[in-house]
């Protein structure tokens, strides 16, 4: 019989609603805490599923790829870790499929990031290529600012020697926020802020938001690129009406999105899915 | 299995929750200090560790 591993090293809200909701509907599992585990010692086998919840999205692809060697199916594959992972990967992914974004410029050096802000303009938002919960986004709202910026990131070693940069979008004061499981939209949700950076981490509020039939459309649009069995996908209103994709996140936090507000139990039917992709009944082709 | 443990910074008491489990986080009432269970035979508690680069969704 295949087992059911949930991987965590920080028991976050989401590591415990995920356990917790395991236990209730009956499905066997064994929560395993990566922090002290050392590979091969770490278990799985050929037809067993992992769902990996490492904090770190560094140590989370680490352990796919490792598990995918040994034939454990993970939620998410190591390939779709990869491709949300990396803000630069995930641009190019949606670029090639014709998915709408803030425009974007890739610089390598302070002078390629002066190029780039004259061709998206002021002010513009540079974000590291890998990191999560806002931190170390920089609005640039000037030629002095970007020279500043890009001066810190050249000190701040090889992760940062690669500026990613994003026209910045006006929200209106909230982005929204969809979770997807199984190619399923789940919920959509908005997150309200006076801050720039509308993330529920950073103190953005939740709320309800309704699931248009575009929105719904543009998320199956994401989905057939990114692939994938549980994503999180950050819209943007465009200016001009519309919606556009900011971030595709591959191992997403739900708190905010789970039970009352929306009415879904994610973690519920997050196991449920793992569960079934066990058994060979549920799953997407990511 | 006790019920509270004492803070490594303080000394103060903190209270364990009822299925404490390796890697729960816990905030001391007297210093708010993060902590985080890192053994439970006995319960041991460290300081939580700072937030990393790549930490998040």
């Amino acid at each position: 019989m295949a087992h059911f591993f949930i991987f965590y090293t920080r028991l976050r809200t989401e590591e415990k609603l995920l356990f917790r909701a395991a236990e209730d509907k009956g499905i066997p599992f064994s929560a395993v805490n990566l922090s002290d585990g050392l590979w091969p010692n770490v278990p799985g086998e050929a037809g067993d599923v992992a769902l990996c919840r490492c904090v770190s999205q560094t140590q989370n692809s680490a352990l796919a790829v490792l598990l995918e060697a040994r034939g454990v199916l993970t939620v998410n594959s190591s390939g779709v870790m990869g491709l949300c992972a990396d803000k630069i990967v995930t641009a190019a992914k949606l670029s090639a499929a014709g998915i709408p974004q803030p425009e974007y410029a890739v610089a390598f050096s302070p002078e390629g990031a002066a190029e780039g802000a004259e061709r998206l303009g002021y002010p513009l938002v540079i974000k590291p290529a890998t990191g999560s919960w806002g931190r170390l986004l920089a609005k640039v709202n000037d030629r002095d600012a970007l020279e500043a910026v890009a001066e810190h990131k050249a000190h701040m070693g090889a992760a940062h020697s690669v500026l990613f940069m994003q026209q910045y979008v006006e929200k209106k004061g909230f982005d929204l926020r969809a979770t997807l499981l199984g190619g399923e939209v789940l919920t959509v949700i908005k997150r309200c802020s006076d801050h720039w950076i509308t993330n529920t981490a950073r103190g953005a509020t939740p709320g309800k938001y309704p699931l248009s039939p575009e929105i719904r459309a543009l998320l199956d649009r994401v989905q057939n690129a990114i692939g994938g069995e549980v994503l999180a996908v950050d819209l943007f209103e465009k200016p001009e009406g519309g919606w556009m994709v900011n971030e595709v996140n591959g191992q997403p936090e739900f708190r905010s999105s789970d039970g009352e507000l929306t009415g879904v139990d994610i973690a519920g039917r997050l196991v449920e899915h793992v569960w079934s992709l066990a058994s060979g009944t549920g799953g997407t082709k990511g | 299995m006790s019920t509270k443990v004492q803070c490594i910074v303080c000394e103060g008491d903190v209270i364990l929750p009822a299925e404490v489990m390796e890697g729960e986080l816990l905030t001391c009432p007297d210093c708010g200090t993060e902590l985080e269970v890192v053994s439970l035979d006995p319960v041991t508690v460290a300081e939580a560790p700072e937030v990393q680069e790549d930490w998040g969704e």
